[in-house]
C-alpha cells in the first residue's frame, strides 16, 4: 500500500486494528513477543506429546531462520539446525532438511525443473529410505510402499479429474464409474471371467492353457485408457450440453448406475450372462510382468513376473514386488503428469480454460463448446481408465463395492484440497489425502485416542469410521476460507475471489448444437 | 420473465429433431405397455402396489419440496437435504421415543405424541437447514456457480457423519405405532391405516406449504426473492432473511417427510438420506425443478414407479435396478426435457 499526504486510511474492523497496532511495535519487540509465545507454545505442546513439542519447535526455529537475511546467516542457521538433529541421532530428519535446504538455494531460474526433479528422484529412492525414516508427531511412521502405490494411483486419478474439473471447469461427480471402468476393463482381459474363451497374449504367471482372456496388462492399460475414454464421450456426447449443475448431477448419475451394473451384472435380468460376477467381484487377476524374453534382453532390469520377483539386493534393501509396482506407478504417473501439463497450454487446454472461465465469450470467440468439452471429459476418462486397471490389477481384484459415491466426492477432494487447475496443488493433495484414507487417518486416530484426554475422560474414536465426514469438513473449510486450495493456479485465484461472469445467455447452448 | 422465456421455448420446441421425441414417446410407451400387461396379469397386486406408491411418494413430495424450494430461490442443489431428512427421521425417534416415550400398543394416545413430535422434528431440521445456509451458503453468495454445489456435497458428508456419531452405524428403530388394521379391502387390494396417516400428515403439510408461498407476505416475498434478488432487494425485501426463511422451510418439510418415514418403514440408518434425497431430486427435477406442484406430481410418479418396479410381477426388473431406473429417469428428463413435466424451460437445459 502506498502513503499519502492525506489521511491514514481509516482503520476498521477488530482484526485490522489489531493488526495495525501489531505493526507500529518496535521491530524486536515484536520479535521477543512472537518467540516468547511460540516457546510456550511449544512447552504446552510437549507436555501434550513430547515430539509434537520438539516439531512445534522445529517448525518455528526454521521459519525464524528463513527470515533471516540471505548469507551468512541463513547458511548457519540451517547448518545449526542440522547439526542439532545429527546430534541427537534423527539422521533421516537432519538428510530430509538438508535436500529441503538445498532445493531453497537452488536459484530460481533452475528451481522450474530442479524442484520436480528432485522429487521424482526422492520418490523412486522412497522405498531404500522408508524404513530408516524418522516419526512423524501425530501422523506416525511414514506411509508403506504399498500404501504408495494407492497414493500414485489416486494422484494419477486426481490429475485426470483436474483436466475436467480444474482446466474445463465441468464438475464431474462421477468420476468413479471411470475407475471402475478400468477396473472391469483390465480384469475381463486378465482373468478366468470368461472362461468359455481362451485367448492368451504376453500374460506372465499362468500356463498356456488356462481358460479365459489373457492379456498382457502393457497393451490393457492404454486399452482400459482408450475404452474408458470412448465411454467418456458416450457418456458426454448427449449430456455436456448442460451446464454446470445440471452436469453434475447427471454424471452423479452415471456414477450411481455403473456400479450398480457391477453389482448386478452376474445375471442380467436373468438371463444368466455373467458380465462383472456380481458382488462377488472379478479376481484373481493375472500378475503383471514383461515376460522371460523382455526380461532377459535388459539383463534382468525389467522384471518378467511382479509377483514373483526380485532377488535383487540394491544398496542393502531387498528389492520386493511392491517395490516394482511402485516404480510402475510412478512412470505411469510421470506419463500422466506430462500429458497434463503439455496439454495445460496447448490450443485445446487454452479452449478448456476459455470454456471454465465464460462459456458464452469462448462460444462467441469460436471455440467449439461441444467438441472442446468432449475432449476435456475423455481426457479425464482415459487417465481415470488407466489408474483404474493398474489399481485392479495392483490388488489382483475388482469389486463393485469399490465404485462408491464416496470415492467421486474422495477424488474431487483431493483436486479441490491442492488446488483445481494447478497440477502440483492437486498431485500434493492427492498424495495427502490418499494417505489420510489408507494409514493417516488411523494413526492419528490412535495418537488421538492416547494423547487427549479431560480428566480421567480418554476419547475413543474410530476416526476412519468418520473418513468421508473428515473429507466433507476439507471440502466445506477449503471452500469457505481458501477457495482456490492450498497451492493455487493464480488463474484459478483470481476467478475465484473475483467471480467470474457465471451467468449464461439463454439460447447459446442451442447455436452450438445447431453448428 | 415466465412470458419472456415461454415464447422462444415454443419455438424451440417445434424446431427440436423429431427422433428424439419419438423415441422418448416410444419410451414411455414402453413402460405404460409393461404396467398394462401386469395389470392384467396380477390386477389386485397392481392396485395394491400403486396405492403403496401414492404413499411412499407423499415422503418423496415434502422432500423433493425442499430441494425445489431452495433451487427456486437460489439456484443450487442443496445435496445436504436428503441428509437433513436423515436427522428428521433420528430427531422423530429421539423425540417420539425418549420425550414422550412412545411405544407400541398406546391406542389413540400416539395422536398427541405423533403431532407433538411432528412440530418438533420439523422446529428442529428447519433450524439446521437454516443454519447450514448461514454457515455453508452464505458466504459463497458471490463466488462461482459450482462453489456452493461441491460445499453443499461437503455439507451433507459431514451431517452423515453426524448421524453417525449419534446414532451408530447400525438401522435404529422406530417403535411401530402406526396401526396395520386396514382402512378398506375391496376384492383383495388391502389399504392399511399406517398408509392413511402418512397421507394423511403429508397433505395439510403441503397446503399449508400452498398458502404460505401463494398467499402470505413472506410467501411473496419468497416468490420475489426467487424472480430476481437485486430488484426484491431495492422493493425492501430482506433478502438474506428471506432466504433463511426458506432453507427453514425446506427443512421443516424434511423434518416432516422424516417423521412420516421412519414411523411409516420404521428404520432409519445414517447414510439413508443421501440415497432418498437424490431420489427425491430426481423427482423435483421430472416435475421441473423451481415448480411447487411440479415436485408433487414427480414424487408421486417416482414414488409408483419405484414401487411398481419394486413389487410387479411380470417381468420387472426388481429392487436391485431401482437406482438406475430412478437415475436413467433423471437423465433422461436432464437430457431431453431438462425443464420437467411443468417447469418452464431455464437456460440451464439448452
Amino acid at each position: 500500500m502506498t502513503e499519502t499526504l492525506a489521511d491514514p486510511p481509516e482503520v476498521v474492523g477488530i482484526r485490522n486494528v489489531l493488526r495495525a497496532r501489531w505493526k507500529a511495535l518496535p521491530f524486536w519487540y515484536r520479535v521477543g513477543i512472537s518467540i516468547g509465545l511460540e516457546l510456550l507454545i511449544a512447552i504446552l505442546l510437549f507436555l501434550l506429546d513430547h515430539s509434537l513439542g520438539y516439531a512445534f519447535a522445529t517448525v518455528a526455529a526454521l521459519y525464524w531462520v528463513h527470515r533471516l537475511p540471505r548469507l551468512p546467516w541463513r547458511l548457519a542457521g540451517q547448518l545449526v539446525i542440522i547439526t542439532i538433529f545429527l546430534v541427537f541421532g534423527v539422521t533421516s530428519l537432519a538428510a530430509a532438511l538438508a535436500i529441503a535446504f538445498a532445493v531453497f538455494w537452488i536459484p530460481e531460474r533452475y528451481r522450474t525443473w530442479a524442484l520436480p526433479l528432485v522429487a521424482v528422484a526422492l520418490a523412486v529412492l522412497y522405498p531404500f529410505y522408508q524404513p530408516k525414516m524418522f516419526t512423524i508427531p501425530v501422523f506416525g511412521v511414514w506411509p508403506d510402499i504399498a500404501t504408495g502405490v494407492v497414493m500414485l494411483v489416486f494422484i494419477m486419478m486426481a490429475v485426470g479429474l483436474n483436466i475436467v474439473v480444474g482446466y474445463a471447469g465441468l464438475l464431474d461427480l462421477g468420476y468413479v464409474a471411470f475407475y471402475a471402468m478400468g477396473a472391469y476393463t483390465a480384469a475381463w482381459f486378465s482373468s478366468l471371467q470368461f472362461a468359455n474363451k481362451n485367448f492368451h497374449f504376453g500374460a506372465v504367471g499362468i500356463t498356456p492353457d488356462l481358460p479365459g482372456i489373457h492379456v498382457t496388462i502393457w497393451l490393457l492399460l492404454p486399452l482400459a485408457g482408450v475404452v474408458t475414454a470412448l465411454a467418456g464421450i458416450i457418456i458426454g456426447l448427449p449430456t455436456l450440453r448442460l451446464r454446470g449443475d445440471y452436469l453434475a448431477i447427471v454424471t452423479l448419475g452415471f456414477g450411481e448406475i455403473l456400479p450398480q451394473i457391477a453389482r448386478n451384472g452376474d445375471n442380467f435380468f436373468g438371463t444368466g450372462f455373467n458380465l462383472t460376477n456380481g458382488p462377488n467381484g472379478i479376481t484373481p487377476l493375472d500378475s503383471l510382468g514383461f515376460g522371460n524374453r523382455i526380461s532377459d534382453a535388459t539383463g534382468g532390469f525389467l522384471p518378467a513376473n511382479y509377483l514373483q520377483c526380485c532377488n535383487a539386493k540394491v544398496l542393502g534393501h531387498q528389492i520386493q514386488s511392491t517395490d516394482v509396482f511402485f516404480w510402475t506407478a510412478i512412470v505411469l504417473l510421470l506419463f500422466t503428469v506430462f500429458c497434463s501439463l503439455r496439454l495445460q497450454y496447448s490450443r485445446l487446454g487454452r479452449a478448456w480454460i476459455a470454456i471454465r472461465e465464460d462459456e458464452t465469450a469462448a462460444a462467441a470467440m469460436g471455440v467449439p463448446l461441444m467438441r472442446t468439452k468432449t475432449w476435456a471429459y475423455a481426457t479425464g476418462a482415459f487417465f481415470g481408465g488407466v489408474a483404474g486397471a493398474y489399481y485392479a490389477s495392483f490388488k489382483s481384484a475388482t469389486f463393485p463395492g469399490d465404485f462408491f459415491f464416496n470415492i467421486s466426492v474422495f477424488i474431487l477432494c483431493m483436486v479441490i484440497l491442492g488446488g483445481m487447475g494447478n497440477i502440483w496443488g492437486v498431485i500434493v493433495g492427492a498424495g495427502f489425502l490418499a494417505y489420510l484414507d489408507r494409514e493417516g487417518l488411523a494413526n492419528t486416530g490412535a495418537w488421538v485416542n492416547a494423547n487427549i484426554h479431560v480428566g480421567h475422560w480418554h476419547p475413543n474414536l474410530d476416526v476412519p469410521l468418520y473418513a468421508s465426514g473428515i473429507y466433507g469438513l476439507i471440502i466445506l473449510v477449503v471452500m469457505l476460507f481458501r477457495p482456490e486450495g492450498l497451492i493455487p493456479s493464480k488463474r484459478v485465484a483470481a476467478e475465484m475471489h473475483e467471480g467470474v461472469h457465471d451467468e449464461p445467455l439463454y439460447d447459446v447452448a442451442h447455436g452450438a448444437e445447431g453448428a | 420473465m415466465a412470458a419472456d422465456a415461454s415464447a422462444p421455448t415454443l419455438t424451440n420446441r417445434l424446431q427440436r429433431p423429431s427422433v428424439v421425441g419419438a423415441i422418448g414417446i416410444l419410451v414411455v410407451l414402453a413402460g405404460v405397455a409393461l404396467l398394462l400387461k401386469n395389470l392384467t396379469v396380477a390386477p389386485s397386486r397392481f392396485f395394491e402396489v400403486t396405492l403403496i406408491g401414492l404413499t411412499t411418494g407423499c415422503v418423496y413430495a415434502l422432500v423433493a419440496l425442499g430441494y425445489t424450494l431452495v433451487y427456486g430461490i437460489l439456484e443450487l442443489i442443496n445435496f445436504a437435504h436428503g441428509d437433513v431428512f436423515m436427522l428428521g427421521g433420528m430427531f422423530t425417534i429421539t423425540y417420539s421415543t425418549h420425550f414422550f416415550g412412545l411405544h407400541q400398543g398406546q391406542g389413540f394416545a400416539i395422536v398427541p405424541i405423533v403431532f407433538a413430535t411432528l412440530i418438533l422434528s420439523m422446529l428442529s431440521c428447519g433450524l439446521i437447514n437454516a443454519t447450514i445456509e448461514f454457515i455453508a451458503y452464505r458466504p459463497l453468495r458471490g463466488a462461482p456457480r459450482l462453489a456452493p454445489l461441491i460445499t453443499a456435497i461437503g455439507v451433507s458428508f459431514i451431517i452423515q457423519d453426524v448421524g453417525l456419531a449419534w446414532k451408530g452405524p447400525n438401522y435404529v428403530s422406530a417403535p411401530d405405532v402406526f396401526p396395520h388394521t386396514k382402512v378398506f379391502s375391496f376384492h383383495g387390494v388391502d389399504y392399511g391405516w399406517n398408509k392413511l396417516i402418512v397421507v394423511a400428515i403429508t397433505i395439510p403439510v403441503l397446503l399449508g406449504l400452498l398458502y404460505l408461498v401463494q398467499q402470505t407476505r413472506q410467501g411473496k416475498a419468497m416468490r420475489a426473492t426467487a424472480q430476481d434478488k437485486d430488484a426484491a432487494a431495492i422493493m425492501g425485501i430482506n433478502v438474506n432473511r428471506t432466504i433463511s426463511f426458506t432453507f427453514m422451510i425446506a427443512g421443516s418439510l424434511a423434518g416432516a417427510a422424516g417423521l412420516c418415514y421412519s414411523l411409516y418403514v420404521t428404520t432409519v440408518r445414517f447414510d439413508q438420506g443421501f440415497q432418498l434425497g437424490l431420489i427425491a431430486f430426481t423427482a423435483a427435477v421430472l416435475g421441473g425443478i423451481g415448480n411447487l406442484p411440479g415436485a408433487v406430481l414427480g414424487a408421486v410418479l417416482i414414488g409408483l414407479i419405484q414401487t411398481w418396479n419394486e413389487g410387479l410381477p411380470w417381468h420387472m426388473p426388481g429392487s436391485d435396478w431401482t437406482q438406475s431406473i430412478v437415475f436413467s429417469i433423471l437423465i433422461l428428463i436432464l437430457v431431453f426435457r431438462p425443464e420437467g413435466l411443468l417447469g418452464e424451460r431455464t437456460p440451464e437445459g439448452g
